[in-house]
């Protein structure tokens, strides 16, 4: 798989976010707090991420996905990992 | 009349089924006599014994979003789009929605009565909970394995799920329940909310039914029971109670709601009284665990029991709406039970069955066909039975055929009936607003 931008990272993920909570693209930007700001609660947390690792094609282990707060933290994981190969 | 203290009134009325989205289309379609019954077009359809059943009218996907969708069960998106039309139907300002986070929730609700969440129930049942999430995620675990199987799984095929959601809706921290009694599961539902009302711990109470469960294996299973229709060159005839070429019951799916609510409340905030919902009946065959006990007595003890608690006499009674789905045995036994029940005034009251033209609705029917019966008291007008061409010589009371029946002016009662799988029986009773 061709290593994504950052861009091609957060567009696939707001996609996937409309997709599974209904929450348009336009207000996924990169600072948003996914509980706080976009209000989805941990079992949609789950789906995206699954959603996410397919994508993408990277892994997003459990404790991991605990830590990612941001709609910023999910791209610089997902890019990191990408970038490792 | 009732011996209890607290009147429970109906304010609000919500369904959607294979007649239509709301109230008002199932209504007209009723009295019509449309039937909802249709050909399924699944693949491999032709390997089932039966062939069609009565599905909904309006998809859900009209009403409520994808993403939303996406986490529920279909037969508890449906009780949502009932329980919306009910509280609507209500004059109850639309719901606030809670954030996930705890954050404090946006003010300036829009028109109509605010309700206190403290004092509104949920009384929301299913027969059957959430068939096709059930088999349609064990699909998707042996073809992708658990990683791949939705998180909202065990939320979408509870049976409790349907009143879990209406309650997060409309904030009903009063308390949430869903009776389980297989085909007179929303009949119960009914009764337990008249309860809560009585028993002081709500003042208003989200009340119904609902189902969705026409699935190859509903079909195959109801099937291999010989409990259903197999007219299947002719459908929208299958379902014909009293008929004697009846072969069984035709399978639908709907939802049905009710906003059931004290009447001091009700009058309180000038609301529309639809009906008294004035008493509920119910008993146990404890006989077999499908048949009805032969005898009728545990479906009289039910009406029976219906008039006591609902303080009303026999000859109150001037409409029954009846249980009878269609079944060679089920249709006439019933009318046997009305009559041990009521005694000779059981030969002046008029009786229907709606699921002639909206098959059987399982969990949902007894709320839906508290709708209906509600209806044909505050219309005064009766819908008629549906396919009833030759009607069996065994039936001896008066069953509306042809044209709707008027029901005259002035104080009335009905009931209505429904009898489950397992031995349940309950007789909801329901008297005119006067």
């Amino acid at each position: 798989m061709a290593i994504a931008t950052e861009q091609d990272i957060l567009d696939g993920l707001a996609e996937i976010i409309d997709e599974i909570v209904g929450i348009d693209k336009s207000e996924v930007t990169p600072e948003k707090n996914f509980i706080e700001d976009l209000d989805i609660d941990s079992l949609s947390m789950v789906e995206i991420a699954v959603a996410a690792q397919d994508q993408f094609g990277v892994e997003i282990p459990d404790d991991e996905l605990r830590n990612l707060k941001t709609v910023k933290d999910v791209v610089n994981f997902v890019q990191n990992l990408q970038q490792q190969g | 009349m009732s011996t209890s203290p607290t009147t429970v009134v109906v304010t609000g009325l919500g369904a959607t089924t294979p007649l239509g989205g709301d109230v008002p289309s199932t209504w007209s379609a009723l009295l019509a006599g449309k039937s909802g019954v249709r050909n399924l077009d699944w693949e491999g359809v032709e390997e089932l014994p039966v062939r069609f059943a009565a599905q909904l009218a309006v998809d859900p996907a009209e009403s409520i979003p994808r993403a939303q969708l996406r986490r529920l069960d279909r037969s508890q998106a449906i009780a949502l789009i009932a329980a919306r039309e009910a509280w609507q139907d209500a004059g109850f300002a639309p719901p606030v929605k809670r954030a996930k986070s705890g954050k404090a929730a946006e003010a300036a609700p829009g028109e109509g009565f605010v309700v206190d969440g403290d004092r509104l129930g949920v009384v929301v049942s299913s027969g059957i909970g959430g068939l096709h999430t059930a088999l349609n995620s064990y699909d998707v675990y042996k073809e992708k394995g658990w990683t791949r199987v939705s998180p909202f799984t065990v939320p979408m095929l509870m049976p409790n799920g349907a009143s879990g959601h209406v309650g997060i809706e409309f904030g009903a921290t009063a308390g949430s329940h869903a009776l389980v009694s297989a085909c007179a599961s929303s009949g119960e539902a009914v009764g337990y909310a008249i309860d809560m009302i009585r028993a002081g711990r709500a003042d208003v109470v989200i009340c119904g039914g609902t189902e969705s469960c026409i699935h190859p294996l509903q079909m195959a299973s109801f099937g291999s029971m010989r409990a259903m229709s197999t007219r299947n060159d002719e459908p929208q005839r299958a379902s014909r109670p009293y008929d004697k070429n009846r072969d069984g019951f035709v399978l639908g799916e709907g939802a049905a709601v009710m906003i059931l609510e004290s009447e001091e409340h009700a009058r309180a905030r000038g609301a529309t009284v639809h009906a008294v919902a004035a008493g509920c009946g119910y008993s146990n065959d404890a006989y077999d665990i499908v048949l009805p006990d032969p005898s009728g007595s545990g479906q009289a003890k039910a009406m029976l029991r219906a008039l006591d608690d609902a303080g009303l006499r026999p000859e109150d009674i001037v409409h029954v709406n009846a249980h009878a789905t269609s079944t060679p045995a089920g249709d006439v036994a019933e009318l046997a039970s009305i009559r041990a029940a009521l005694g000779p005034v059981a030969e002046k009251l008029t009786v229907t069955a709606t699921k002639s033209m909206t098959g059987h609705l399982l969990g949902g029917a007894g709320a839906l066909e508290s709708v209906i019966t509600i209806l044909s008291l505050r219309e005064g007008l009766v819908p008629a039975v549906a396919n009833l061409e030759d009607m069996d010589d065994e039936v001896d009371l008066d069953i509306v055929r042809g044209e709707p029946r008027t029901i005259p002016a002035g104080p009335a009662a009905a009931l209505n009936n429904s009898f489950g799988f397992g031995g349940h029986n309950v007789s909801v009773a329901f008297r005119r607003a006067v």
